[in-house]
């Protein structure tokens, strides 16, 4: 049986659940989203990311209903959402400040939403019970919130807003005071639980990790705008613009004059006395056109001498190692005052090391290695 | 390390609380608790016996051989006593569930008003206490009279053709002691309602609350140390009531407060008037326990 992949957003006949459309919301006369325009898909992990204040709380709050759009609409499986109130819409969220009901127990909290459904006691008991199991919070059902840890209050917010199974569910920052042991075995439920129940998910990180990991797409925002929606690999490998790139994962970033050197290559004119560096645009760049080339670290090869079947190869300076355990990070400065970064992977005990600081080294790189960014 | 200066402070400040305890509320009820053990006398003071210091021991003896509960066995043989007890009871209960049936609304839309507008409606429930309690209870004697100002009004939109007799009745008395305490009512509510956090709220509808349920599952429990709170404030002092159904109750009106000034004012019978005092305390202390409860309960889940 051959395994279709999960990309409703590049089949046109598919229909969004959630669309934004041209969607403005201003607290007074501050915008927190700007003219935004954004589908997910139906069964989608749909990420956000984007510095504090862009507004990703603000996009959620929408969705599950505590504030209107200033301007635009939204709409949930084709019908505009605005005049349906909170508790009559199908999405459960999870509050980034957790909102836990202090009166009530553990339990009672998991429990809330389901007694306002028609299940049966004993079908909420049990449906409870798995939701502490699955949060490992069993032995803290009669707790009072304020009797347990912050990250134990995190697990049972979650709990609490995947209790009602929704057709949507927001979670706005869901594992962040978890450790990463935890962390990776709820992000792993979540994705089990999205697979088994077809949920859509709309999940709000500061973890770049733990959106790769989780997402069907990402989106990266700014300033209420989104910048790029993509998968995360898409996302990582090609980013459209200089703040996504910089935005996601590690990256150098080096501005320059692009000029036609053939076969859909450029040269990128980019300090005085250095080779230019080539490289392949995705689209067409004008002569002469003010770019960024940003490549990322671990595509760049480090090496005592040149590199002879590399197009791109620099002469440099080691400045300063960091050793991240599996890999190392090389700062290399080059005579122009550039400083490019270079991962290895560690795959030798630290005392073999081939470099160290004030070795003098080549930085070499294929011409598709890095992306030529035109804004 | 601590030195033994902070210490000794420590044990200062501890101390201070005590000492004015000491000094205004276990002095005074050791007094009055001794004259409702001596017995009526036409001399001055009114009682016997007095403790004379310079008798001596022998003299301090005879002096607590003199007391007794006589006082107290006559409060239970005469039925104007329990009956008044009893009345008050019933007057403190209900007015202040009225208290609390007019004042958590009150408090409640203090909560929820605009930010900007809530020290002018904070300002607005403590401002009667500018003027004097006294005064404020004679002008609801000018409203509720015959001739009173609501009568007049009543009349004048043909609600009535004749006027009600509302002055000197037990409505009155709820009306007085609801529009005097309901101050202390509304404070503490209002002081639990405005810390609740809104995104409570928001989570219980996206739970699928109506804001009617959400009220009733959460509101109403955050706020419930409040309305307890409130309730005792206006529940202690209500029972013991005397200048209100002395000046807005009618004759029928029997409160404890009242045939307390008549013992000792009337008929100059302080040993009696000081038993009926020391069982109303008895009686006070029993929610006042249960109120220093609730406010410690609530001290502790703020922590
Ligand atoms: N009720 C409000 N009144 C005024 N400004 C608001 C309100 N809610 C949010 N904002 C502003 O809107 C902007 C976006 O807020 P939002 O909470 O969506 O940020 P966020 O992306 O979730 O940030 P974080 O990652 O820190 O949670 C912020 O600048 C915030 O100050
Ligand atoms: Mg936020």
């Amino acid at each position: 049986m051959a395994q279709s992949v999960f990309a409703p957003w590049a089949d046109p006949n598919e229909k969004p659940l959630i669309q934004f459309r041209n969607v403005t919301k201003r607290f007074g006369d501050f915008t927190a989203i700007d003219d935004l325009t954004l589908d997910i898909f139906r069964r989608e992990f749909f990420a956000l990311l984007g510095p504090s204040g862009c507004g990703k709380t603000t996009l959620m709050r929408m969705l599950a209903g505590f504030e209107a759009p200033t301007e635009g609409t939204i709409t949930l499986d084709g019908k505009d959402i605005s005049p349906v109130p909170p508790h009559k819409r199908e999405v459960n969220m999870m509050f980034q400040s957790y909102a836990l009901f202090p009166h009530l127990t553990v339990y009672d909290n998991i429990a809330f939403g389901l007694k306002r459904s028609d299940m049966s006691r004993d079908e909420i008991a049990a449906r409870v019970e798995q939701m502490l199991k699955m949060v490992q919070l069993q032995k803290f059902a009669r707790r009072k919130p304020h009797q347990i840890s912050g990250g134990q209050r995190q697990r049972v917010a979650l709990a609490r807003s995947l209790a009602k199974a929704p057709k949507l569910l927001l979670l706005d920052e869901p594992l962040g005071a978890l450790d990463r042991k935890l962390r990776e075995e709820t992000q792993f439920e979540l994705m089990d639980i999205q697979e088994k129940t077809g949920t859509t998910f709309v999940i709000v990180t500061h973890d770049q990790e733990e959106a790769m990991t989780v997402a069907s797409r990402v989106a990266v925002m700014d300033h209420g705008k989104v910048i790029q929606v993509d998968t995360p690999d898409r996302i990582y490998e090609t980013p459209n613009c200089v703040y996504v790139a910089d935005f996601i994962g590690d990256v150098n970033l080096i501005e320059g004059n692009a000029y036609p050197a053939g076969d859909d290559r450029v040269s990128i004119e980019w300090a005085e006395g250095q080779p230019g560096i080539i490289a392949t645009p995705a689209g067409a760049v004008e002569a002469g056109a003010r770019i960024t080339f940003a490549i990322r670290p671990e595509k760049v090869a480090i090496c005592r001498d040149r590199p002879e079947d590399l197009p791109n190869a620099v002469r440099g300076r080691i400045l300063d190692i960091a050793y991240l355990g599996n890999i190392s990070t090389y700062h290399v400065a080059l005579p122009s005052g550039h400083v490019i970064k270079a991962q290895t992977a560690n795959d030798r005990r630290i005392a073999r090391r081939s470099f160290t600081w004030e070795d003098e080294v080549w930085l070499g790189w294929t011409a598709t290695a890095g992306v030529v960014l035109t804004q | 390390m601590t030195g033994w200066g902070d210490r000794l402070r420590g044990r200062i400040v501890v101390a201070v609380p005590y000492l004015w305890l000491m000094l205004l509320f276990m002095v005074p009820f050791g007094i009055v608790l001794k004259i409702s053990l001596s017995d009526y006398a036409v001399s001055i003071p009114p009682y016997t016996p007095t403790l004379d210091p310079s008798a001596g021991w022998s003299g301090f003896q005879d002096f607590l051989g003199e007391l007794d509960f006589e006082n107290f066995v006559w409060l239970t043989q005469d039925a104007l006593y329990w009956k008044a007890y009893l009345s008050s009871l019933k007057i403190a209960v209900i007015s202040t569930a009225l208290t609390l049936l007019v004042g958590y609304p009150i408090a409640y839309g203090m909560a929820n008003a605009p930010d900007e507008w809530r020290p002018t409606l904070m300002m607005l429930v403590i401002l009667p206490f500018w003027t004097s309690f006294l005064i404020r209870v004679y002008a609801w004697m000018g409203i509720l009279s015959q001739e009173g100002f609501l009568n007049q009004f009543l009349m004048w939109t043909g609600l009535t053709a004749e006027p009600l007799t509302i002055l000197n009745t037990n409505t009155a008395v709820y009306i007085g002691i609801v529009y005097t305490y309901l101050p202390f009512m509304i404070l503490p509510i209002y002081a639990t309602l405005e810390k609740l956090d809104a995104s409570l709220l928001e989570a219980a509808a996206d739970l699928g609350c109506t804001r009617v349920q959400a009220f009733w599952l959460v509101t109403a429990p955050l706020s419930k140390s409040g309305v307890i709170a409130g309730c005792f404030l206006v529940f202690i002092p209500a029972i013991g009531e005397f200048v209100i159904p002395s000046l807005l109750g009618g004759s029928r009106t029997l409160m404890i407060g009242k045939v307390l000034w008549e013992e000792f004012f009337s008929n100059r019978d302080w040993p009696v008037a000081s038993a009926v005092a020391v069982i109303l305390l008895m009686i006070l202390v029993i929610p006042i326990i249960l109120f220093q409860r609730n406010e410690q309960k609530q001290r502790e889940a703020e922590q």
